[in-house]
Parts: structure tokens; sequence; C-alpha cells
């Protein structure tokens, strides 16, 4: 069995299961934020239950339009709180959280071999730690508060393997938008992405956390990585609740193999309005910008933020650009304090944010007006993602993001950092 | 179960952020939401759309988030059923979920222009364009999903699983 059957098979009290059965799975974890959450307690109530299967496996973020950004989403925010105390979940407040993927790994709510399902597309991203984890709707998710059990389809999994080292400036986002280049939005569709190979062992956590979370921008059920000594270092000091690890069996089978050589990879950018979209970052041509954003579930992490002002230590925001940054989480905000690098963004001439996911879906903190362009380390360009239908939204990771907010137009991290 | 009505339609990838742009993800009510439903790659979707119309798509119908927001503005919008070449597996999921049936028919989905009118024979899987005279034939659904359906989705199946183990 490939990593996916085995981590299923296991949930589902089987010695096997095979691509296209619908099993039963017990989860480990459930997650719901201030937009999904709301749709899920009334259906909750609908059920009938008068508590969740287990107050501790339940986590409940605001981050999506928190802090509150307007009298509504305050009342959903609200609604989810209210839910939240009354049924003794685990629940961060404002202040004591950010964005829910980057939040609950720093936290070690989620470790190996867990099945984790979210009512948030983005859940995906825990298969950096060898998890299998899934985006789903609010009702989904009401049922398995109430039972602790979800229905699926056991998805064909494909296997990607990455050989070759990475040049400098390229990270887990431009193997992904390479992936999702080479594959299309649902090259992986109903299937489950397993990620290998010898550029995936020297990938740090961060930049697989970013791989995982776009698994959904290729239509990817899950993103998986085999847990490594590099991921139990990172759970050991975090994990909340013991786990296992499993591994593909030698004979694993997948229903595909892609084999691709990174060695040469160049920094990509996604061009409106796929992800598919995709271009090395040389061949963009002149690409002038309004908006440079930072962050996001996909590169909100340290790293990111290291990356990013290493580019752009010294220098200035054109002047005629708005830089945004946002922390993934408050920790995230706090080492980035220590280290410096806010402080460098900020003499750069950048805005840096309370954590939040802001702009990425449209929210706030930096919308788009028509005929504007922004260049963004999020994961999804689609038309009028974050503002106008007439704007335009580029994807990159932040080495590219930082370089493009000093050029005022889409340029490489090696022009302008050298 | 019959429907008929007239065709809405679209091309590959329709995401979830033109099904019900996420500015409007403040509220959950459902009428609230069908007011502002593909408003951002068809903005007179909501004028002209009747109950009983049909949306018909080419690949990836609903890709991107899983708001469930999605499936449920459609509903609210007056749509009977979504025929489309492939759905996004979120969006299929809580489409089951809530009850708005969805085929999966990329012949069908090829077949189809705007205005067209559509027969749906849902148990059959017979997909019929009246003004073309063309008929298709979706994939059925697996039993497994079926059971969910004619439960009337996914709460009410849970409801009596829950009924019976008490
Ligand atoms: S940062 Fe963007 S993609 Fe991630 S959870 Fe928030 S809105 Fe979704």
């Amino acid at each position: 069995m490939n990593l996916t059957e085995k981590i299923l098979a296991a949930h589902c009290g089987r010695k096997s299961v095979t691509p296209g059965e619908f099993i039963n799975v017990k989860v480990d974890l459930i997650l719901a934020n201030d937009i999904t959450a709301p749709l899920a307690i009334k259906e909750f109530r609908n059920l009938g239950t008068k508590s969740v299967f287990d107050p501790q496996r339940v986590v409940m973020v605001p981050d999506h339009f928190a802090p509150n950004k307007d009298i509504p989403s305050a009342e959903q925010c609200k609604l989810m709180r209210e839910f939240a105390l009354e049924q003794l979940l685990v629940y961060f407040e404002v202040g004591r959280a950010g964005i829910e993927h980057v939040l609950l790994p720093e936290q070690g709510l989620v470790v190996p071999g867990d099945v984790v399902v979210g009512a948030d597309s983005h859940t995906c991203t825990y298969g950096a730690l060898s998890a299998f984890a899934t985006g789903m709707g609010s009702t989904d998710i009401a049922v398995a508060m109430a039972t602790g059990e979800i229905w699926m389809k056991v998805p064909a999994a494909i296997q990607f393997v990455y050989s070759g080292k990475l040049r400098p400036w390229v990270g887990g986002k431009d193997l992904i938008l390479h992936t999702i280049g080479r594959i299309g939005v649902d090259g992986a569709l109903y299937a489950s992405m397993e990620f290998t190979g010898e550029a995936i062992s020297e990938l740090s956590m961060d930049g697989r956390f970013t791989m995982a979370n776009m698994a959904i921008e290729a239509g990817g059920k899950a993103g998986l990585f085999r847990a490594d000594k590099k991921t139990l270092e990172y759970v050991k000091d975090r994990a909340k609740r013991p786990y296992k690890v499993f591994d593909p069996d030698p004979d694993a089978r997948y229903s595909q193999t892609i084999e691709l050589d990174v060695s040469n990879l160049e920094p990509q950018v996604a061009f409106p309005s796929l992800p598919s979209k995709v271009k090395p970052v040389s061949q963009a041509g002149t690409v002038g910008l309004d908006q440079v954003v930072i962050g996001s579930c996909t590169n909100g992490r340290l790293e990111d933020l290291r990356v990013a002002a290493q580019v752009l230590n010294g220098k200035k925001v054109h002047p005629r650009l708005r830089c945004i940054v946002l922390p993934g989480t408050q920790t995230v905000y706090r080492q980035a304090m220590h280290e410096g690098i806010i402080e460098r963004f900020i003499e750069a001439g950048a805005a840096v944010s309370t954590p939040t996911c802001g702009p990425c879906l449209g929210g706030y903190m930096g919308i788009l007006a028509a005929g504007e362009r922004c260049l963004s380390t999020t994961n999804r360009n689609f038309v009028g993602r974050m503002g106008s239908t007439k704007s335009e939204v580029y994807l990159a990771g932040p080495a590219v993001a930082a370089a493009s907010a000093v050029a005022g137009r889409i340029a490489s991290p090696q022009e302008v950092a050298g | 179960m019959k429907l008929r009505g007239t065709a809405h339609k679209y091309g590959s990838n329709v995401d979830t952020d033109a099904i019900i742009p996420a500015r409007y993800l403040n509220v959950s009510d459902a009428q609230e939401l069908a007011k502002h439903c593909m408003e951002d790659i068809d903005t007179g979707f909501v004028r002209r759309v009747k109950p009983g119309d049909i949306i018909v798509a080419e690949a990836n119908f609903g890709c991107g988030s899983s708001r469930e927001h999605a499936p449920v503005a459609i509903k609210a919008s007056g749509i009977s059923c979504v025929v489309a070449g492939s759905f996004a597996r979120i969006f299929f999921r809580n489409a089951i979920n809530i009850g708005l049936p969805l085929l999966e028919c990329p012949e069908a989905a090829a077949g189809c222009s705007t205005g067209d009118i559509i027969e749906v024979d849902l148990t059959s899987g017979e997909i019929t364009n009246v003004t073309t005279g063309k008929k298709y034939r979706a994939s059925p659904y697996p039993e497994f999903l079926l059971d969910i359906i004619k439960s009337g989705g996914l709460v009410s199946q849970t409801k009596k699983k829950l009924a019976r183990a008490r």
C-alpha cells in the first residue's frame, strides 16, 4: 500500500483499502474557521446531538475576517466563539491565534499519521507532517464533530519524484507552482499527491507545508510527505498527542508516477487567473505592480519572512507600490521581531499586519481596485480573488515577491539581491 | 425524478470565488448568498435564472475553496441541478450533502448551450437536450452516495444512524 492507503486503512480498522472504495474513517482532528463554522454549527444543531464527540479534537480559529472586519463578520466570530466555549473546544482567540494552517502544526495539534478533516480547502497543508488531511464542507464537519467519523472515497495516489538540487532562491512554492503548471488545475482531481525524491529530502518543513498547501490547486484531495528526520525534529517538542509514523510499502502502487528534474528550475510565477498559468520569472516580461502581499497559509511562515527580508535588506519598496506583510501566527510574528525581520520590513517601507487571512481571499487589509495588479505569495489568483474582478493577481514565492516589491514590477531575486 | 429547465452554460474551472465571491461570506443566509450567485463571471445570472433552471459547465466545476456557501447559493438561486464534465471534489461532497443534484457527463456538457431546454432524469442519469433532440447518459451514483441522497442529505442520514445507535 502507498502512504495514503496505509493511513486510511489504519483509520477504518481494515488491513487494506483500495482506490475507489467508500469507507468510514475515524478522524483525529477537526477544524473550522469563522466562515465555515457558523454553517457547521447550524447543521450540528440540526443533528440533535448535545456535545461534540471529543472537545480536544475539534479546533476553531477566527482568521478569515478576524480581527472582525465588519459587523456581519463580528456576528459570525461571536457565534463560533460562543459555541467553542460552550463545547469546551480548542479555540484560539485573536491575539493568540493566526492563520489556521500555520497555527495548528506550530501548536503540535497535528501529528504524523493523523487523519484530519477541516472545513477549509487548504486543510491539505498538514500532509507535510505525513498526515492524511483534507478539506470538506460545513455539513461534513458537523457530522464529524458529532460522530468522530466521516465518509471518504479512497483516492488514487499519484507519486511525484523530484530529483536534483535546488538553485538559490528556489523553494517549495516554486516546486509546487511548477508541478501545477505541468499537470493543470485538475491534474490531480480526486487523487492524493505523494511527494518524494532527493529535492524533497533537502526541503525544509516550511517548504513542505507550502507544497502540501497547494495540492488542492491541482484538484488533489491531499498532498503527503513521508515522515523523515526533519518531520520528527519538527514535532518533537510540539506534539500534543502520541503518534505513529506510516511508510509506504516497497511495492506500493500509484496510479501514476511523475518525475521532475528540478536542478535547473527557476523561481516560478503564476499568471492570472489560474494557478497553472506558470512561467519562469525570467520569462515574465515587464509586468508593473501596484501591490505585493507576503503572507498566508502558503507562505506566512518564519522561513518565508526570512527569505523576503533577506531580499529586501537595506532596500526600499518601490515608491509606486504597497507591500503588505502578514506573519502567519503570533509566534511567527514574535520570532520575526526577535530576529529583526519586522524592523527590516518597516525600514523598507512595507506595512506589517497582525496575522489574518485578510487580502488572500479578498477580505480586507489590501483589496485591489479595478485595473490594479498584485503579486502575492498566496495560493489562488482567480478572477476577483483579491478584490475587483478587473484586478489581476500573480502568484510567486517570497523571494520573487520581495524582489518585485523593490523593482515595482515582477522581478527575480537574483536581479535585486544578487 | 425528472427535472426540466433552461440551461445556463459555462466553461471549465468555474471556481467557488466565481460562484459566490468571498466578500459576501460574512453571512451564511441562503437567500442573501443567492443574490450574488455567479456574480463575478455572469452579472446577469441572478436576473435571468428561473426556478428549475440547470447549470451546465465543462470540466472541474466548483474548484477552489471548501465553502459550502457555493452549492447553497446555487440551490437557493433556483437551480435544480448542475451538469458538468467533471466536478471539484469538495464541491461534489458539499452538493450531495445539502441535496443539490449533480450529474457528471462531458458529452452533455459539450452538447448544451445557454438557452437550451434540458431534461434530466435523476434516477437513470439520462440527460435530454430538448432543443437539439440529443440524449446523453451520466455515470450513475455509486450505492454509497445514493443512500445519502435518498436519505435527504448527510445530516438526515446521520440522524437516522444516531437514532438507531441509541
Ligand atoms: S490564508 Fe488564504 S488560502 Fe489560507 S486559509 Fe486563509 S483565506 Fe484560505
